[in-house]
Parts: C-alpha cells; sequence; structure tokens
C-alpha cells in the first residue's frame, strides 16, 4: 500500500512537475495543492492518464482558513489570578451578527477534493485556494465528474465560493432566501434569523436572533508527547 | 386540438414515498418526466458547523443522527478518522466489535430499506415482517449502549465498553406471561452474545421469506425491473457507491479493498448486480444481509472465545474507569480534563471512510492541534445518490419516481446534515 503512495508521488511530481505544489503525505494520504488556472486541466488528466485514472470524485468541499490554529484560551502563562478564564475571542461561537467583522487573510478559502481510483485502488486529496483577491471564484469540475454538481452547489452555499461554468448554481442546503454563507467561520453559530409564527400577523415571520452566543467549552490548544512521536513517524513516511 | 403544455407538479416534501423531507419539482410531459428538480437541505441541522465548536467526542452522537438508520457506521467513520490523527489504533477486541456491530447496523439499514421500499411498491406484509426483526437488533444495540438507536458506542481508541454478559429480559405483564414469557425470554437466557447467535440461527429462513415475497413477486418485478438502470460508466461519473455502485456491476467495496476493522479477517463475499437496474440493486442488497450475517456469525465466535480490553489504555484520549478515577489523582486529574475540555488532536488533515449500508461514508476531518476540529466534512452516500435523481427518472413515469427513490436508500439526516 504504502510503496504504492510513494510511487503516486514520484508520478505526480514528474507528470505535473511544477503545476503541482506541496505535495504532503501525511498519515499514508497525499495532498497537494493546484492553483485555479492549472485546476481543470490537471483534474481531467488525473482522470483521463491510464497511470492515475481516478474515475471518482468522491467528495468536494469548501474550507474557511480563518483562525487556523487561534487559540481561545491561553494555556501557556499563568498569573497570581490563574488561567485566563477563555470567555474572550472571535471564534464563531462568540458574536452576533450585528458584531461580525470581515476579515481577510491570505489563502482563506480552499476547496478540496477527494478522489478514488477503483481501478489502483488508491486515492489522493487535491486542495485549490481561491484567490484572495477580486471574485471567490474557481473553476467548476462538472464537466469532469457530474457527481460535482450538488457538492459544488453545497461549497457556494455554505462558503459562498463560486464555481466558474457551473450550470446551475443555487443554494442548496440553507432556506429559501437565506442570506449569508453560514460555515464561514465569521459566520455566528446561532445564526442571524429566527423563524416563529405570527398570531396577529398569521403568518410566520423572520427576526433577528435573540439567543445569547455563549460557549461552553473554549477552543484550546495543547501540544503533548504524542505530537513528537507523530513527527516522527511523518519523517519517517517521507 | 388545443394545445398541450408541460406542467409542472410538486412531491412532498411531506409525502409517505420521500423517505423524509425530500421535495421534488416535477416538470410533466403527460405521464412522463421531462425533469426532475430535488430540493433537500430541509433538515440541515449545521452538523458540521456545530462539530467544529465542541471537542471530538462530544460529536460522536451527532454522527448517529447522520443517517439514523445506520448509526455505529457513522459513528466509525468518525472514529476512525479522529484516531488516524491522532495515530491510536483501537484493541483487536473492540475492532471484532465494531466488526460485528457495523454488520448488525447494516441489517438493520437494509431491513428498513426493504420495508419501505416494498411499501412504497405496494408490499405491506414485508414492512411488517422487516420491523418484526428490527426490533431483536434494536435490543442488542440497547443492550450495549443503553438506547435502541443513537448509540454513541464507538469511541476513539474502541468502544465505550465491554459487550454485556446478560441480556435484559421481558418482564411480567397482563399479555405475555408463563409459557408466553418464558418463550418470549428464551433467547435472553445467556449473554448478549448468545443472543446474537440466536439471531443468526433465526434470521437466514426469514431472508428467505422475504425472497418467497418478493423475488419472484409479479408486481414486484414490474415496478423493479428496467427502473432507473444506470450503466457502470455513468454510476462512477455520478460518484455513486456501495450497493448502488455494486448494482451496476462494479465490484468495489471498501471492507475488502481498503480493509478495516476486522474485515480482513472474515469471509465473504460481495454481489454485485448486471443491469444496474432497481432489481438487481434489490438482489445485491438482499444478498448483503446473508453475507451481514454470516460476519456477525464468525464476530460471535471469536468474541466469545477471546476476552480482551476494549479500549485503549491511554489516559490521554480514553477516560479511567470509575474506581481509579476516585481512587488514583492522576486518574482524577485526566478524567477530569478528559471531561472538561477534552483531548487535543495534532494539526493535520485526515479523510477515513466506512463501507456504510449506503455507501461509502467518509470524514474529513482538518485539526489544528486544538481540542475541537477545524473544519469536518461529511461525505454522505445519500448525496451523491439523489444528486442522480434527474438522470434516473428522466423519461419515465411518475410511479417511478417512488420506485427510484426507494432503490437509492436516501436517508435525509445524511443528506441534508
Amino acid at each position: 500500500m504504502n510503496d504504492k503512495k510513494m510511487s503516486l508521488e514520484k508520478k505526480l511530481k514528474s507528470q505535473f512537475g511544477d503545476l503541482i505544489s506541496n505535495i504532503v503525505n501525511q498519515y499514508g494520504e497525499i495532498t497537494c495543492e493546484v492553483t485555479p488556472e492549472n485546476w481543470q486541466q490537471i483534474c481531467q488528466q488525473l482522470r483521463d492518464d491510464d497511470q492515475f485514472s481516478f474515475e471518482q470524485l468522491i467528495d468536494l468541499c469548501g474550507i474557511d482558513y480563518l483562525t487556523f490554529g487561534e487559540a481561545e484560551w491561553d494555556t501557556d502563562g499563568v498569573s497570581s489570578t490563574g488561567f485566563s478564564r477563555g470567555i474572550s475571542n472571535k471564534g464563531p461561537g462568540r458574536f452576533s451578527w450585528e458584531e461580525r467583522e470581515t476579515e481577510l487573510i491570505d489563502k482563506r478559502f480552499a476547496v478540496v477534493v477527494h478522489l478514488l481510483s477503483i481501478k489502483h485502488n488508491m486515492r489522493i486529496r487535491l486542495k485549490c485556494f481561491a484567490p484572495d483577491t477580486g471574485v471567490l471564484a474557481v473553476p467548476s469540475l462538472i464537466k469532469i465528474w457530474s457527481v460535482a454538481d450538488w457538492f459544488e452547489r453545497e461549497a457556494f452555499d455554505l462558503f459562498g465560493i463560486i464555481f466558474v461554468g457551473h450550470p446551475d448554481l443555487r443554494r442548496i442546503l440553507t432556506d429559501y432566501g437565506f442570506i449569508g454563507h453560514p460555515f464561514r467561520k465569521d459566520f455566528p453559530l446561532i445564526g442571524n434569523v429566527e423563524v416563529r409564527y405570527d398570531e396577529e400577523k398569521g403568518r410566520v415571520v423572520y427576526e433577528p436572533v435573540s439567543i445569547e452566543p455563549r460557549v461552553t467549552i473554549p477552543k484550546t490548544i495543547r501540544k503533548d508527547a504524542r505530537y513528537a512521536e507523530n513527527q516522527e513517524q511523518l519523517e519517517g513516511d517521507s | 386540438m388545443s394545445e398541450i403544455k408541460n406542467y409542472t407538479i410538486n412531491f412532498g416534501p411531506q409525502h409517505p414515498a420521500a423517505h423524509g423531507v425530500l421535495r421534488l419539482i416535477l416538470e410533466m410531459d403527460g405521464e412522463v418526466i421531462v425533469h426532475a428538480d430535488p430540493h433537500i437541505g430541509l433538515l440541515h441541522r449545521g452538523t458540521e458547523k456545530l462539530a467544529e465548536s465542541k471537542p471530538f467526542n462530544h460529536s460522536i452522537g451527532y454522527m448517529d443522527r447522520l443517517d439514523y438508520v445506520s448509526m455505529m457506521c457513522n459513528e466509525h467513520g468518525y472514529v476512525k478518522s479522529i484516531e488516524k490523527l491522532l495515530n491510536i489504533e483501537a484493541p483487536i477486541r473492540a475492532q471484532y466489535i465494531r466488526t460485528m456491530f457495523d454488520e448488525i447496523t447494516r441489517i438493520l439499514n437494509h431491513l428498513m430499506w426493504i420495508g419501505t421500499h416494498g411499501l412504497d411498491l405496494g408490499a405491506m406484509t414485508l414492512f411488517l415482517y422487516a420491523f418484526r426483526e428490527r426490533e431483536y437488533l434494536m435490543d442488542c444495540y440497547e443492550a450495549v449502549s443503553g438506547a435502541r438507536m443513537h448509540a454513541t458506542y464507538y469511541r476513539p481508541g474502541g468502544v465505550y465498553r465491554d459487550l454485556p454478559d446478560y441480556m435484559p429480559k421481558h418482564a411480567e405483564s397482563k399479555w405475555t406471561k408463563g409459557k408466553a414469557l418464558k418463550e418470549a425470554n428464551s433467547w435472553r437466557e445467556g449473554s448478549l452474545l448468545d443472543f446474537i447467535e440466536h439471531f443468526t440461527d433465526y434470521f437466514p429462513e426469514k431472508i428467505a421469506e422475504y425472497n418467497t415475497l418478493l423475488t419472484d413477486n409479479r408486481i414486484w418485478k414490474q415496478r423493479t425491473v428496467n427502473i432507473g438502470i444506470v450503466s457502470p460508466e455513468r454510476a462512477l461519473q455520478l460518484g455513486f457507491t456501495g450497493p448502488m455502485l455494486r448494482g451496476s456491476g462494479i465490484e468495489w467495496d471498501l471492507r475488502k479493498k481498503q480493509t478495516y476493522a476486522a474485515y480482513d479477517k472474515m469471509d465473504f463475499d460481495i454481489p454485485i448486480g448486471v443491469n444496474g437496474d432497481s432489481y438487481d440493486r434489490y438482489l445485491v442488497r438482499m444478498e448483503e444481509m446473508v453475507q451481514s450475517n454470516s460476519i456477525i456469525k464468525q464476530c460471535v465466535k471469536w468474541l466469545k472465545e477471546n476476552p480482551g480490553p476494549v479500549m485503549l489504555d491511554d489516559y490521554k484520549v480514553a477516560p479511567p474507569n470509575r474506581d481509579a478515577m476516585k481512587n488514583d489523582m492522576e486518574s482524577m486529574i485526566h478524567h477530569f480534563k478528559l471531561f472538561t475540555e477534552g483531548y487535543t488532536v495534532p494539526k493535520g488533515e485526515a479523510y477515513a471512510a466506512v463501507e456504510a449500508p449506503k455507501g461509502e461514508f467518509g470524514v474529513y476531518l482538518v485539526a489544528d492541534d486544538s481540542n475541537k476540529p477545524f473544519r469536518m466534512k461529511v461525505r454522505a452516500p445519500g448525496f451523491a445518490h439523489l444528486s442522480a435523481m434527474n438522470e434516473m427518472v428522466k423519461g419515465s413515469m411518475l410511479g417511478d419516481v417512488v420506485s427510484v427513490i426507494g432503490t437509492m436508500d436516501v436517508v435525509f439526516g445524511e443528506i441534508d446534515r
């Protein structure tokens, strides 16, 4: 199994050269990055080239890298009053819609694709970062794998990534007339509207949420012995 | 002659044959479907976003509620993904227990499927039969976890606790007493494994019963043969997995090809279809139940002979037992940290997939050294299957829509997430 993975890594390098960057082999899974310009061409080749033949697109999803690696609770320092309480930060569970701030960071949104080759029994993960400036757009893969249709609609709905070339890019999971892209990290966990039936108006009405945002367990970053082990194994793998 | 126009009808979201909350906008030309546009998301609960705001273990229970008729398989996918990131492996006995419960889950799912699919197409009896058998398997769930459906039984590093030594018995009531009570409790004298063994001896003749009712039934064949045909090439393009892919004749099963848990030690076959129609998928799933039954039998045999730990002995991931927690300071601290903060997971990303009853159920996790997943994506097999709806029903009759929804075996918990 591992041999095959290693050779896949080599094959990718020899076939695509600089078009593919950041090839990582972690936990026996290959991850690599592709730019939006080469996205369709590389996917097409990965499907059609006999040495890869990734016939199936297993999954496509978006990721928002805002607040990646940021803890809500500082566990390193401790003062005479004890550890920090871990009650202030900007995680999605902590703010409401009005107080949200839109932030721009480098390489914020990515589209991640998992491919499966039934012929060679192997998987690969491709990542495509959407451009940070201009339109948040990535080319659509619908012509290469038909199943991309709904997966791309989902990523558009939840993250607002636009798939260029998709014939019918509508919302799919959220409500009719929904505003915003809920899986972005700057979208509050409690949402922005709540729904109830209004007796007087005789219809369902939308109102701003009345729930206070609350986090019971803060996000904490700790590094223990396992990290060292994992790191060693990673180095051993590659 | 007056001008004839296509018209649009709305199917669902509250329709008994919509298997939940599917809303279909059908453009009809007379009785023939021109275009089908499924509207989903009516059961969207934001499971993935919720998981991002909770420590890893808190989300195991949410997995049960995704595909709510194949609960433990979902847990397995999630737990496997965490185990991959943590670089840990469950003890062998836990692997066997997982294998056994995955297969119990498969039978649970397929019974639900055959029951409702039959009901949709006019076979009432089967629904009642299938639910009778499901009850036994739910009792297994209950015995092991305390819950009939939403078990939260699998944990990173193993399973929550070992299989119980006794089965709960029926109590005496006005209707069940004396001989009837003895009869009702006859399987329940021994341990859970004895109970499951009784079931595996009993189940094959029940499958034969279902086959008698359906396989050569004229009406059943009229409703399924040559309905919703998918060629192998299209099946790959449309992201089909599981019985939907095998029904089209592609031999692909993660249990064999990318084996996990104790499947490599099991002896079983993968049934595949020939024509890729609803009837072939029916045959595939029926045979899968037979195979699952045999796997369960093999697991029971092994589990009876090999006692051992079912949870990893690592206090960073698995909680100490009550006794240690009460009497040992270290254990108490670990217990406290695990249940207040959880464990942290090294930075990285992993995708782990299991062969769930409906197809490939995968969980993609991105971790950032913290105690919560940074991003979790659930790859639900039903999502890909349902997206092929338009292609599968285009050009067929309105009545076939019901047959196609049934053959896809869709559950909205996992599609809408």
